[in-house]
């Protein structure tokens, strides 16, 4: 297996883009996530042994070491900041962190925002010379402003579909997230020609930025 | 916080069973014993140490040290590193000794931890400290010698990066000579291993074409011997050559002690300790997580403490190490069974006599008198 790469791949929205672009650079890796549940899937044809992973886990498999390398969006590095490689940016399940709320919004006394991302919600308010309290919700945080939990959010928006639905506006954009390719700091040197390889061929493959 | 169960104990730290201790120990011994046969002396100093010297002098940041207050409301510091500390020794008590000094530890540091378990809050290292040579000769000597620790403590797959923190500080005031915050922001980068930040705060900057490429390429700076070369090609500025010349020189000596096929050069590395002036490098061995070693050159420590010199080192870093060692290494040694002696009170003095003939000879011997078990 000293020749095998191990890839921690997030479950889900990301795994069929992610899947894609492997097999757009020659690596046969399944479409789809396999049904049988299995966690660890083994893909020979790649050399490369799957770890399928909850999305916000994969910097963590990869920081311990368990994973080499690992796909995970630039929205849970930032909110886990662990200490990995961050080798690549793929361009893949593009959206955007932004800052959400009412469109009848106005500043208010005690400012709170709701969001998944606590981390990343408060020192972006840091930076903008604000104080507010963040409240850490684990889903629906649309929710949030519409029962006056908070009275603005921090979420991804990837159409801006159930902000319309809900009545919500961005009042702000953030900043753009894409999926990254992630590596361990070992890895990164015990197997740097399989990881450089893949990124190599990743690297060739990736669409080219569209502006925002 | 709750009030603590009895079984627990602060997170970070961790028991050590006869097994983990065994390990321990014969990592300590391997290591110092390498030192040794290089000439490197063995030294303790305290664990506590006063903010203002060593706490203010070590690289670890501020909301890392564990501080305390004396009687007197001195705030103290449990000791983060041993580099620090022995740099006080050299400029205080060995003040008067010539240099080039040679020492060597094995000590518990502790850093307070990040948010997350996994990092531990007290760890052992074992290290040395090549003081008052800046000879390239000196860099190569340390490397070798940490080289020489982690093959006599048993790992024998691994890598070592090999870096220059000139080289980059060069390359950067080259390139963007208005230094400020783009410059912070790269290296930022770099320290958090950011290759996709890095592009893009590059592609971002206002600067010519030419730079940015300049910029770009220094990514590519990782590999063989070659890698000097192309870091030659890429810009012709004084601190980037003279950092250049002294890891060719570096490579050249460790050719000579046999373990250039064990290095790997990265000019992207930017060292985790913020005293490092020099070249920088660090240790990754097969199957573990985490680098198992890592050290550099600091010329500008010292001359905090008073006694202004070049200097170099590394420390490995040996709770790590303990796991990735496998316990049977160390099993043939010790591994020799006690011998229990049965004694009752008619024939102690013979028990205990034969006891002590037995330990002289090196066997372990367990003594027990079994007339009168309650």
């Amino acid at each position: 297996m000293q020749d095998w790469l191990k890839v921690a791949m997030p479950k889900g929205r990301i795994y069929k883009q992610a899947s894609a672009l492997f097999r757009e650079a020659g690596l046969s890796v399944p479409e789809d996530e396999d049904d049988s549940r299995k966690l660890i899937i083994d893909v020979p044809a790649a050399q490369m042994q799957f770890i399928m992973a909850k999305p916000v886990d994969v910097p963590t498999y990869v920081e311990y070491g368990v994973a080499d390398v690992g796909i995970v969006g630039k929205d849970v590095l930032m909110e886990e900041s662990k200490d990995v490689y961050e080798l690549l940016d793929l361009g893949i399940a593009r959206c955007r962190m932004s800052v959400i709320g009412l469109p009848s919004w106005k500043p208010v006394i005690h400012l709170r925002v709701a969001t998944k991302y606590p981390n990343v919600a408060s020192q972006y308010f840091r930076e903008q010379g604000q104080q507010v309290e963040v409240i850490k919700l684990n889903g629906s945080i649309e929710l949030a402003p519409l029962i006056g939990l908070a009275d603005r959010i921090v979420d991804m928006v990837e159409t801006g579909k159930t902000l319309k639905e809900n009545g919500l506006v961005e009042l702000e954009e953030m900043f753009g997230i894409t999926s990254r390719l992630i590596a361990n700091r070992v890895s990164y040197r015990m197997k740097n020609e399989l990881i450089q390889g893949l990124c190599d061929r990743l690297q060739a493959v990736i669409s080219p930025q569209v502006t925002l | 916080m709750t009030k603590p169960r009895m079984f627990e104990k602060p997170s970070g730290v961790r028991d050590y069973l006869p097994e983990a201790v065994r390990k321990l120990r014969y990592i300590e011994r391997e290591a110092l014993h390498t030192m040794e046969c290089w000439g490197y002396k063995q030294i303790i100093t305290p664990t506590m140490e006063f903010y203002d010297t060593v706490g203010t002098a070590s690289s670890t940041s501020d909301h890392k040290l564990f501080k305390l207050l004396n009687q007197r409301g001195t705030t103290m510091v449990l000791r983060s590193d041993m580099t620090a500390p022995i740099a006080r020794v050299v400029s205080s008590l060995l003040g008067k000794e010539p240099f080039p000094i040679r020492l060597s530890y094995h000590a518990n540091v502790f850093r307070s931890m990040e948010e997350e378990a996994g990092r531990e809050a007290e760890f052992y290292q074992t290290g040395a400290e090549l003081v008052g040579d800046g000879a390239p000769e000196a860099d190569a000597e340390v490397i070798a010698l940490a080289i020489a620790c982690l093959k006599a403590t048993g790992i024998d797959r691994f890598k070592v990066a090999l870096g220059h923190h000139g080289y980059l500080q060069g390359l950067f005031e080259y390139t963007l000579p208005q230094g400020g915050e783009p410059q912070t922001r790269l290296k930022q980068c770099l320290v958090q291993r950011d290759v996709v930040g890095f592009r893009e705060q590059v592609s971002a900057l206002t600067v010519t074409a030419e730079q940015k490429e300049r910029l770009e390429a220094v990514l590519q700076l990782r590999g063989g011997r070659s890698v000097l070369a192309a870091a030659r090609g890429i810009a012709d500025e004084p601190a980037m050559e003279a950092s250049l010349l002294h890891l060719e020189q570096v490579w050249e000596v460790l050719e000579a002690y046999g373990v250039s096929e064990h290095i790997v050069l990265d000019l992207t590395m930017m060292g985790d300790f913020s005293y490092y002036t020099g070249m920088i490098f660090e240790g990754y061995a097969a199957e573990m997580g985490f680098p198992v070693m890592s050290g550099g050159r600091y010329d500008n420590l010292l001359q905090q403490f008073g006694r202004s010199a070049p200097a170099t080192g590394f420390a490995l870093k040996t709770t790590r190490i303990m796991d990735a060692i496998s316990s049977d290494q160390q099993d043939n040694e010790r591994g020799a069974a006690a011998t229990i002696i049965h004694y009752d009170e008619l024939c102690r003095r013979e028990a205990l006599t034969e006891a002590a003939r037995l330990r002289a000879e090196g066997r372990i011997v367990i003594t027990q008198r079994v007339d009168q078990l309650n």
